[in-house]
C-alpha cells in the first residue's frame, strides 16, 4: 500500500460512527454504576464474619483483576487479528486498550495487597496467582515499551503485538494458578462449577463494580481508539497537504495550527 | 453508627480506605488523560478541515 502506515488508520468510518453513538450511554452507564456500586459496597453491605470490613476491598480488588484480564485478552486477541488479517483497526484496538489494562492491574496488585497485610499477615507471597498476575503486570509494561522502543512505529507495533500474543498464555495460569498449585490466594467462589459460593448480600456489589468496570474500560478504550484515529487521520492531511497547514488564506485554518510541524 | 466509627472500618481503615482512593485516582486518571487527548486530536483537525473541504480519504 502506498504512503506511509497510518493511512491504514485515517477513515475507519464505521467504528467511529459506533463509537460515536455508544460513548455517551457507556459514559453514563460508568457514573451511575459506580454510583450504586460505592453505595453497596461501602454502605448497604455486611462486613464478613471472618474478614471483617476488609471484605470491601474485594469489591474494588476483584473487579480490577477481572478487568486487568479481559483487557489483556483484549489486547493479546487483537494484536492475533493485527498480525494475522493485518487489520487496521486491530492494532488501534491493541494499544489504546494496554494502558488501561495497566491501570487495572495496578490496582488489583495493590488492593490486594492491602487486604493481604492484615489478613494473611503479609503485603506479598510468592505463590502463583499472585506471581503470574504480576507477571501480567510487566506484559503490560512490556506491551508499552516495545510500542514506543522503535523509530518505525510500525515495527513497534509488530514486535508489541507478538509480545502480547505470546503473553496471552498467562492468562488460564493465572486463572487456573488456584487449582494448579497448593496458593495462598483462595480458589474461584464465582466463576466456577456450580455457580458462585458468595452471598447474594456481597455478591450484589462484586457484580456491580465488575460490569461497571467492564463498561468503563469499553468507554476509555473506544476515547482512546477514536483520539488515536484522529491523529492519523491529521498525519494524513498533513502528508497529503502539507502548504494547507502553513498558508493562512484557507477558510478558518488558524495561525496556530500545526503549520510548524509540516 | 457514628461517623468517627464509620470512617475507622472495624480498625481496617488504614487498608480499605486507601484501596479505594487508589481506584478512584487511577480510573479518573486515565479517563482524564483520555479525554484531553481526545480533545486534542479533535481540535487539531478542526483547524485543518475548514480549509480542506474533500475528505482525502473517502
Amino acid at each position: 500500500m502506498p504512503g506511509p502506515a497510518f493511512h491504514r488508520f485515517a477513515n475507519p468510518r464505521r467504528f467511529l460512527r459506533l463509537a460515536d453513538v455508544l460513548m455517551p450511554w457507556l459514559g453514563g452507564l460508568t457514573v451511575l454504576g459506580f454510583a450504586a456500586g460505592l453505595y453497596l459496597a461501602l454502605w448497604d453491605s455486611p462486613a464478613d464474619y471472618q474478614q471483617g470490613e476488609t471484605v470491601r476491598i474485594m469489591y474494588v480488588h476483584v473487579p480490577a483483576a477481572w478487568i486487568a484480564m479481559f483487557a489483556y485478552c483484549w489486547v493479546g486477541g487483537a494484536s492475533a487479528a493485527a498480525l494475522i488479517w493485518r487489520h487496521p483497526l486491530a492494532d488501534v484496538a491493541a494499544e489504546a486498550a494496554s494502558p488501561i489494562g495497566a491501570a487495572f492491574t495496578l490496582l488489583a496488585l495493590v488492593s490486594g495487597s492491602l487486604w493481604g497485610r492484615p489478613m494473611w499477615g503479609a503485603y506479598w507471597v510468592w505463590d502463583a496467582r499472585l506471581t503470574s498476575f504480576l507477571l501480567l503486570f510487566f506484559l503490560y509494561l512490556g506491551h508499552w515499551a516495545l510500542l514506543n522502543a522503535f523509530d518505525d512505529p510500525q515495527r513497534g507495533r509488530r514486535a508489541a503485538a507478538l509480545l502480547a500474543v505470546v503473553g496471552l498464555i498467562n492468562v488460564p495460569i493465572i486463572k487456573f494458578s488456584v487449582d494448579w498449585w497448593n496458593t495462598l490466594h483462595q480458589p474461584a467462589s464465582v466463576m466456577k462449577m456450580g455457580g458462585p459460593s458468595i452471598d447474594p448480600s456481597m455478591l450484589r456489589p462484586l457484580i456491580v463494580m465488575a460490569l461497571t468496570a467492564q463498561v468503563y474500560f469499553l468507554l476509555v478504550t473506544f476515547m482512546r481508539m477514536k483520539a488515536m484515529l484522529l491523529e492519523a487521520r491529521r498525519q494524513t492531511q498533513l502528508y497529503r497537504q502539507p502548504r494547507a497547514a502553513t498558508s493562512a488564506p484557507r477558510g478558518a485554518a488558524s495561525a496556530n495550527s500545526q503549520g510548524g510541524r509540516a | 453508627m457514628s461517623l468517627a466509627q464509620y470512617f475507622s472500618m472495624g480498625g481496617y481503615a488504614a487498608f480499605i480506605w486507601p484501596s479505594y482512593a487508589l481506584a478512584v485516582v487511577l480510573l479518573i486518571g486515565t479517563f482524564v488523560l483520555a479525554s484531553r487527548r481526545l480533545a486534542a486530536a479533535e481540535r487539531a483537525l478542526e483547524g485543518s478541515e475548514a480549509g480542506d473541504e474533500a475528505d482525502p480519504a473517502s
